[in-house]
């Protein structure tokens, strides 16, 4: 009997974080994100840079789905005219980061709380008001959730994450990929 | 653009100027922007285009009145211009072209663009824009068609650079028909037409992000061939795959060495010769019964070209069950997106087929055979005949295919009269079944056919039309009477839309909903007031003659108003997501 791709329903499975790297052109944004929009694709996150060429741009896209989901993504981007090439990093060794700033109440009697949780988390403060501190922290995505919890108490006026970015370890890059 | 003097009167400067040209210039060594694009499409090999000019499109159409060897068909509507482009592409196999202005004209394209891309068609879409400077500002008959087709196009250009134009229309052309071909729309603002550039001919495209002749994977083929040459039950299941690339004589020789039985989608119409002995016609929803109980019973199905579709496969889970499946296509993300198959061969059908050929053995399946003709002869198409008073629909299908000796081109609409198409009309050549298949657009039928005649002159080509798709673009009988273009209309006309009406019968309890075309036009006066030949029939007796009588014209359209049994249905037929066990067939009375 032959094998039913996907009953379709609910996208389980695990996350996924996938490199795109396409044309430096105006549009592909629009290209990569509606193909995820018309195809059912989640998308967690999408960080969108330059690269070491001038001529190619980068997408990570963090994304979520079972086997059949992933394998369909990797090949309908790979049919976008503009993308040069696609590779799912998840079972590869690499390196994830996140960036947040995150603007936190910081009264004059618990700033030195505040500020040891910065320290240890080598994290920043890269802004002070008389009655906030504007904390930059990197890190992997568990790194930057566990700070933005022990932050809560304290009374998170704004925050800001980036999208994931990821680079395989070791000398191999995305194109050799 | 606004005089710099706003108290001087426009008029006035035109008056003492005397010129108010607004013209593409060529000087010298430079060409207009418009200019480099006719060239381009004609070192394409582009001859003609189907269009309608407008405001921003002016510089293009200037160019088109002195620029030689590229004729123009003015089409009534621009989703006819898209439809023709489309009709003359899948006759003709080359890339079709079509032109519009911005705003309306390229919103009215939209219908065709998508049509070719759900049917995979080569198609350049050519659309003028407003002026660079004036982009983003909701000018006059503004419209982000580069945005609004972005997922209806196999890729899409905005040209803001105009020295780009020769590479990117080249670009278009190649990206047009290699790999999985497609839908590809070039929009052109105005001034990038008129801009003065460097022509230059480009002789070889090379897309980093683009190589669809690098996707070719047939590493399991030896299994392949083990598989069909171990198999006792097998069946072909040909799709359009195997007509874009061009891959007839393989298919048939895989058929004959192995006899393995053929059974094709609607797009693989003609890839192999229906009237041949191990051909079973179409498959699917109205497919014949006897194809869909090979493919019901197989051990082994080998997709050659074709995606699985629903209105093929039905309910997933139990069609095919006893198969095991081998899948070739040009396209990896085909493979494993309805079915997993067991083996993939990933590559044009041509070289696929040319590899695995040599690799499988000559053997008889007789049992096989004469179990497929058992079924042949039990369940064949089939229609009443003998009732001298009733025209059936289907008598009309089967005389035209009988009076042709399948040898004309077929265009159809959508709806009962396209699947009767299907089924009687047995195309022996390929290219030769232009029909909307992933898309079912209404109104594609007659401009396709006007398309697919200005392509193929040396074949008859017919249009199989329903009255509500006939309704839907009958305004192209313009262009074929201006072009004496002499397509021969069959309307199959059942004063409704007949295939709504059949499933509001069978399966919504008979409430007949918005159906009725009771109140159409007098299709023989239409014709007559378009300056085409019009001829009703109502008879069966009277059918052959009027074919005869259509065949013989050869200077304008024919148009025949087949008036059929109102109440007709059309049958086999496996309701939407249904078995084969649901099937709803007539053995013949």
């Amino acid at each position: 009997m032959p094998t039913i791709a996907s009953k379709g329903g609910q996208q389980l499975g695990q996350q996924h974080t996938i490199t795109i790297l396409v044309e430096n052109r105006p549009g592909v944004l629009a290209r990569v994100a509606g193909l995820f929009a018309r195809r059912g694709y989640n998308v967690d996150s999408l960080a969108v840079s330059i690269t070491e060429d001038p001529t190619m741009s980068r997408m990570t896209v963090v994304c979520t789905g079972d086997a059949y989901i992933l394998d369909q993504i990797t090949k309908q981007l790979s049919k976008l005219v503009d993308v040069v090439k696609v590779a799912d990093y998840t079972d590869m060794p690499m390196m994830e980061r996140e960036l947040a700033l995150i603007k936190v109440n910081a009264e004059t009697p618990r700033r030195g709380e505040i500020m040891q949780l910065v320290e240890i988390f080598r994290a920043s403060i890269i802004d002070i008001s008389e009655t906030t501190f504007t904390v930059e922290v990197t890190g992997d995505v568990e790194k930057i959730s566990a700070f933005e919890q022990l932050l809560r108490p304290y009374g998170i006026r704004e925050l800001v994450r980036t999208g994931r970015i990821a680079l395989v370890r070791g000398a191999r890059t995305a194109a050799q990929s | 653009m606004a005089s710099s003097n706003p108290k001087k009167s426009s008029i006035q400067t035109y008056q003492t100027k005397g010129s108010s040209s607004a013209r593409p210039r060529d000087d010298g060594k430079l060409v207009s922007g418009a200019r480099a694009l006719l060239l381009a499409l004609k070192d394409q090999g582009c001859d003609v285009v189907f269009g309608i000019p407008g405001g921003v499109m002016l510089p293009a159409y200037d160019v088109l009145y002195d620029e030689g060897g590229l004729s123009h068909i003015l089409v009534g509507h621009e989703q006819g211009a898209a439809h023709m482009a489309d009709g003359y592409a899948r006759a003709t196999g080359k890339v079709g072209v079509c032109f519009s202005t911005s705003g309306p004209g390229a919103t009215n394209l939209v219908t065709g663009i998508c049509n070719a891309m759900m049917d995979s068609v080569p198609m350049v879409a050519i659309t003028g824009q407003v002026r660079t400077t004036s982009l983003g500002k909701d000018a006059f008959q503004e419209a982000d068609i580069t945005g609004i087709t972005l997922p209806i196009t196999k890729h899409n250009y905005l040209v803001t650079d105009p020295t780009a134009i020769p590479r990117i229309i080249a670009e278009a052309f190649y990206i047009a028909s290699s790999g999985r071909p497609g839908p590809v729309l070039v929009d052109i603002p105005m001034d990038i037409g008129l801009a003065q550039i460097e022509s230059e001919k480009i002789e070889d495209v090379r897309i980093r992000s683009y190589n669809p002749d690098g996707i070719f994977n047939i590493d399991n083929i030896e299994m392949a061939a083990r598989m069909i040459d171990e198999a006792e039950r097998p069946v072909l299941y040909i799709g359009g795959g195997a007509i874009s690339s061009g891959a007839y004589d393989q298919v048939t020789e895989l058929a004959r060495k192995t006899n393995i039985p053929v059974t094709n989608t609607l797009m693989g119409k003609g890839a192999f010769d229906e009237t041949a002995e191990l051909s079973l016609g179409m498959l699917g929803m109205h497919g014949t019964a006897y194809a869909n109980m090979a493919v019901d019973q197989c051990d082994l199905l080998i997709n050659i070209g074709a995606r699985f579709d629903d209105r093929v496969t039905g309910k997933l889970d139990s069609w095919a069950t006893g198969a095991k499946t081998i899948h070739i296509d040009i396209d990896p993300a085909e493979h494993g997106k309805v079915y997993i198959p067991d083996v993939s061969l990933i590559g044009d059908c041509k070289q696929v087929l040319n590899a695995l050929i040599p690799l499988v053995k000559d053997r008889p399946r007789t049992a096989w055979n004469e179990q497929v003709d058992a079924w042949k002869t039990e369940f064949p198409l089939w229609y009443p005949t003998g009732q001298n008073e009733v025209l059936y629909p289907q008598h009309v299908c089967d005389e035209l295919f009988k009076a042709t000796d399948g040898e004309a081109i077929v265009a159809t609409g959508v709806g009962q009269h396209q699947m009767w198409a299907a089924q009687f009309y047995r195309c022996k050549h390929p290219r030769s079944f232009v029909t909307s298949g992933g898309l079912g657009t209404m109104g594609f039928g007659l401009p396709a056919a006007i398309g697919a005649a200005v392509g193929v002159t040396d074949r008859p080509v017919w249009l199989v039309d329903g009255d509500g798709s006939f309704i839907m673009t009958n305004e192209e009988l313009m262009p074929a009477v201006q072009h004496k273009i002499p397509v021969k209309i069959a309307i199959i006309n059942n004063f409704c839309l007949g295939m709504v009406r059949q499933w509001q019968q069978m399966f919504y309890d008979q409430r007949l909903s918005a159906v009725d075309l009771s109140y159409q036009p007098d299709f023989v006066k239409l014709a007559d007031a378009y300056g085409a030949v019009g001829i009703k029939v109502q008879k069966p007796s009277e059918v052959r003659a009027a074919i005869d009588e259509a065949n013989s014209v050869t200077d304008r359209p024919v148009v025949i108003d087949f008036q059929v049994a109102p109440e007709e249905n059309c049958l086999p037929m496996i309701p939407a997501g249904q078995t084969i066990q649901q099937m709803l067939v007539e053995k013949p009375r």
